[in-house]
């Protein structure tokens, strides 16, 4: 192993740098508004009726924000570092990868700019209007063919299963924004979809089921294939596993979009279709957190004394959790009672906050020390209290709207005997409001934490090189 | 649905489906070329891979999800225009007006089809409409009386009138009237509050700009405003009692409003709109357009006997 990393080629480490730093900024700014909105739930006043800051405008800079700018930018970050040491070759381009991080920080301003001022072509997660779109799909296909083109021209016989994913990922994504974008221009800041009624309704969950499960899924899994079996020091678990479940999860992913759309105007046959590929599902998402876990079977010690392990396994059991959870939900007779409750909400945020930042942070941690010359972070207890603060904020997160969202489909489901209902909308809003609350403080958990994290981060960054982590004697494999 | 699509629908569904369990068997057995448990050989900056068999309640969970899959796809609707065996549907799709919706509806219900929202509402129709029939026997005026009578009352208020008229009915600014107050634009009785109900109502209000010019409307708006007591500029004030036989074919000439038309009281402290200087002139201008929707087809005769019953209760005790 030592003779390999003496060979390692020139790496192009400067765009991977750039977007992991930015990774943590963007994900302080994006969760720190989704506190704010968690705060606007029970406090309407801090809007402060500026129409700037109002919840209707706020939410989509939210979703972006944590969704594209923080997630995006940790995809950016790990599939380069990833495709670069599993294919043994500096990337395809220099100039395209500069493109990608350049571009991408240019939309993610772009959209900072639009959506507060009430700029929004109105499909939720894809409100960015077409001038923003354009610009998407430019720097997604630079950011296609910088990947493939490094695959094309590694040193290595086979294609590593991260790479499959992250693939997999780029690929669908280029195909949903591109279809669930079109639209007609009306203005340089207006837009109306190119699709009416149901079918727009249906491309608008294809797409967004499938930012989901491609952006927020496979993507993340990518990185997961690197960094569990390298942060722990062990093979990965089962080869044929990673097979199976790969193509399974691929090819059900993208009919799931329908189940957003149970008791709609959609026909009967597409919601059927969608809740049964997503109940399917289930079984190979389990693959891949499977996969992750048994990974660590000979190394479970480690989880004593590694927190950033801790951060990638605990990630995979919350993974495991909301792809158990997703397919229940989308049985109709469950959804019958979760749907436009905030059990919904809590459901996204224990994939989102769960699974998706909790393997970006431990990658993330990973990935600082090597970029910047370091052998380890400026604080492992520091890593230690930032993994406490995520976890428990996102177990009062996801328990409040666990709770509230229940409370919610019973109240408004309750009849009285002579047939009226029991409770109308305001009892049950009331009824929620001790949940926003707790919904609140754990968000200020997992914020608290980020801030942490860019302590360690700005900390180690800053310091000579070599300043931390074990003497490389002890580093000797 | 053509026979095209539903061949093209089916094709994709249950191959995607073939697909995974044929993918499923292939890899239970070991077809790498490397004995299980070992390395597979390849190694990626130091990551390798073991080729360990899938495990085996995961495959058997595996199993279980495509069989209750493909179960659920010969029951139900899915593939294409194949109705499934249950001949089971949420509702009646495709319907284009209210009409024909009641029209399956009750065909729905008189065939004893499996159309899940219409045996849904047949089974609320039988429990609950006895209970209405019952208290639609009862005037208005004597089931304020009946406490039970006046909660569901409430109730069906907080769900179908508070969105407008607020939930303690008090109604807000913008043409949405107190309903807890005696000032009635229409007529508080309990029969015309049900008139109300059952019909709807769309008050009218012209607007005045072009006929009176922005001079005329200033003088009108004195008028108006003073007949409410308030302190305007004389001259324009007399200026506009002239211009307000105009007005006085709706409201009057006392300007006390006329119940037949919904034209408001214009000498109390009521406003339905801004009772401002600027509101009002804003109402002269350009008019006001208030709609009441009717509720007949959505409640019924029966529930809107007993919503009309909260109502009339709340400004007669």
């Amino acid at each position: 192993m030592s003779e390999i990393s003496q060979a390692q080629p020139d790496y192009n480490y400067k765009v991977v740098r750039q977007f992991t730093v930015m990774t943590i900024i963007w994900g302080i700014i994006g969760m720190t508004v989704g506190v704010l909105l968690a705060a606007q739930l029970f406090a309407p006043a801090l809007n402060f009726d500026l129409p700037w800051l109002t919840y209707s405008r706020l939410r989509p800079l939210h979703t972006n924000a944590v969704i594209f700018a923080f997630g995006g930018c940790a995809l950016f970050a790990t599939s380069y570092y990833i495709v670069q040491r599993t294919c043994q070759v500096r990337l395809f381009s220099d100039k395209l990868a500069a493109f990608t991080f350049w571009g991408w920080q240019v939309v993610i301003l772009s959209a900072v700019v639009t959506l507060p001022l009430g700029i929004t072509g109105g499909k939720e997660y894809a409100e960015l209007e077409w001038p923003i779109d354009i610009l998407i799909a430019l720097v997604w296909v630079a950011y296609i063919i910088n990947f493939f083109g490094t695959m094309v021209i590694r040193k290595t016989s086979h294609i590593y299963v991260a790479n499959w994913f992250l693939g997999a990922f780029m690929l669908t994504v280029a195909v949903l924004h591109i279809g669930n974008s079109m639209a007609i221009p009306l203005s340089f800041t207006k837009s109306y979809s190119l699709y009416a009624g149901a079918v727009d309704a249906m491309m608008q969950w294809w797409y967004g089921h499938n930012a989901v499960g491609f952006f927020l899924t496979a993507g993340f899994l990518g990185m997961m294939y690197y960094f569990v079996p390298k942060q722990a020091g062990r093979p990965v678990y089962s080869y044929r596993l990673s097979i199976v479940h790969f193509w399974a999860l691929i090819s059900l992913y993208i009919w799931a979009g329908p189940h957003h759309l149970h008791y709609t105007a959609l026909p009967d046959w597409t919601q059927s279709l969608g809740m049964v590929m997503s109940l399917i599902l289930f079984v190979p998402s389990w693959g891949g957190m499977i996969n992750g876990i048994m990974t660590l079977s000979g190394a479970w010690h480690k989880l004593r004394t590694d927190p950033v392990l801790r951060f990638l396994i605990v990630s995979l059991s919350f993974y495991g959790m909301s792809t158990f959870e997703g397919p229940m939900m989308s049985i109709k007779t469950v959804n019958a009672l979760s749907h436009y409750t905030d059990w919904t909400v809590g459901h996204v945020h224990s994939g989102a906050l769960g699974w998706v930042a909790m393997v970006s942070i431990g990658s993330v941690y990973h990935l600082i020390p090597v970029l910047f010359g370091q052998r380890g972070m400026y604080s492992t207890s520091l890593i230690n209290v930032h993994f406490w603060l995520t976890t428990i904020g996102v177990v009062l997160y996801i328990v409040a709207m666990w709770i509230s969202g229940v409370l919610q489909g019973l109240m408004w489901r309750a009849v009285n005997p002579d047939g009226t209902l029991t409770y109308s909308f305001v009892e049950s809003l009331e009824a929620s409001k001790p949940f926003y609350i707790v919904r609140f403080i754990g968000g200020v958990f997992i914020v608290v934490g980020m801030l942490i994290m860019a302590y360690n981060a700005y900390k180690t960054i800053r310091a000579p090189k070599e300043s931390f982590g074990p003497e490389p004697e002890a580093q000797a494999a | 649905m053509s026979m095209f699509w539903t061949i093209w629908i089916s094709v994709i569904t249950l191959g995607c489906i073939a697909g995974c369990f044929l993918l499923l068997r292939w890899c239970l057995s070991n077809n790498t070329g490397v004995e299980e448990g070992e390395s597979m050989g390849h190694e990626f900056d130091g990551i390798i891979e073991i080729n360990n068999p899938l495990p085996r309640w995961w495959t058997i969970l595996f199993y279980i999800v495509i069989g209750w899959g493909l179960l659920y796809l010969a029951l139900y609707p899915g593939l294409g225009a194949y109705k499934g065996i249950l001949g089971w549907t949420s509702s009646n799709q495709g319907v284009l007006s209210l009409e024909e919706s009641q029209a399956k509806q009750q065909a729905a219900i008189d065939s004893g089809a499996l159309v899940q929202y219409d045996r849904e509402i047949k089974f609320a129709n039988e429990r609950f409409d006895p209970i209405f029939e019952e208290y639609a026997k009862v005037p208005v005026e004597e089931l304020m009386h009946n406490e039970e009578a006046v909660k569901i009352g409430q109730r069906l208020f907080l769900q179908n009138c508070a969105q407008c008229h607020g939930s303690d009915a008090r109604g807000q600014n913008g043409g949405f009237p107190n309903l807890t107050d005696d000032d009635w634009l229409y007529g508080g009785s309990g029969d015309k509050i049900k008139e109300t109900l059952v019909l709807g109502r769309s008050g009218q209000m012209p607007g005045w700009l072009d006929a009176f010019g922005e001079q005329g409307i200033k003088e009108v708006v004195a008028y108006t405003l003073s007949l409410s007591g308030r302190e305007v500029d004389q001259s324009l004030k007399t200026a506009g009692q002239a211009r307000f036989a105009a007005c006085a074919a709706c409201h009057g000439m006392d300007g006390k409003g006329n119940q037949l038309l919904g034209a408001p009281n214009l000498t109390d402290q009521i406003w339905l709109y801004d009772g401002t200087l600027e509101g009002v002139t804003e109402t002269l201008n350009y008019g006001r357009n208030g709609v009441m929707p009717a509720f007949d087809k959505t409640l019924g005769e029966d529930k809107i006997h007993v919503v009309a019953t909260y109502v009339y209760s709340l400004s007669n005790k």
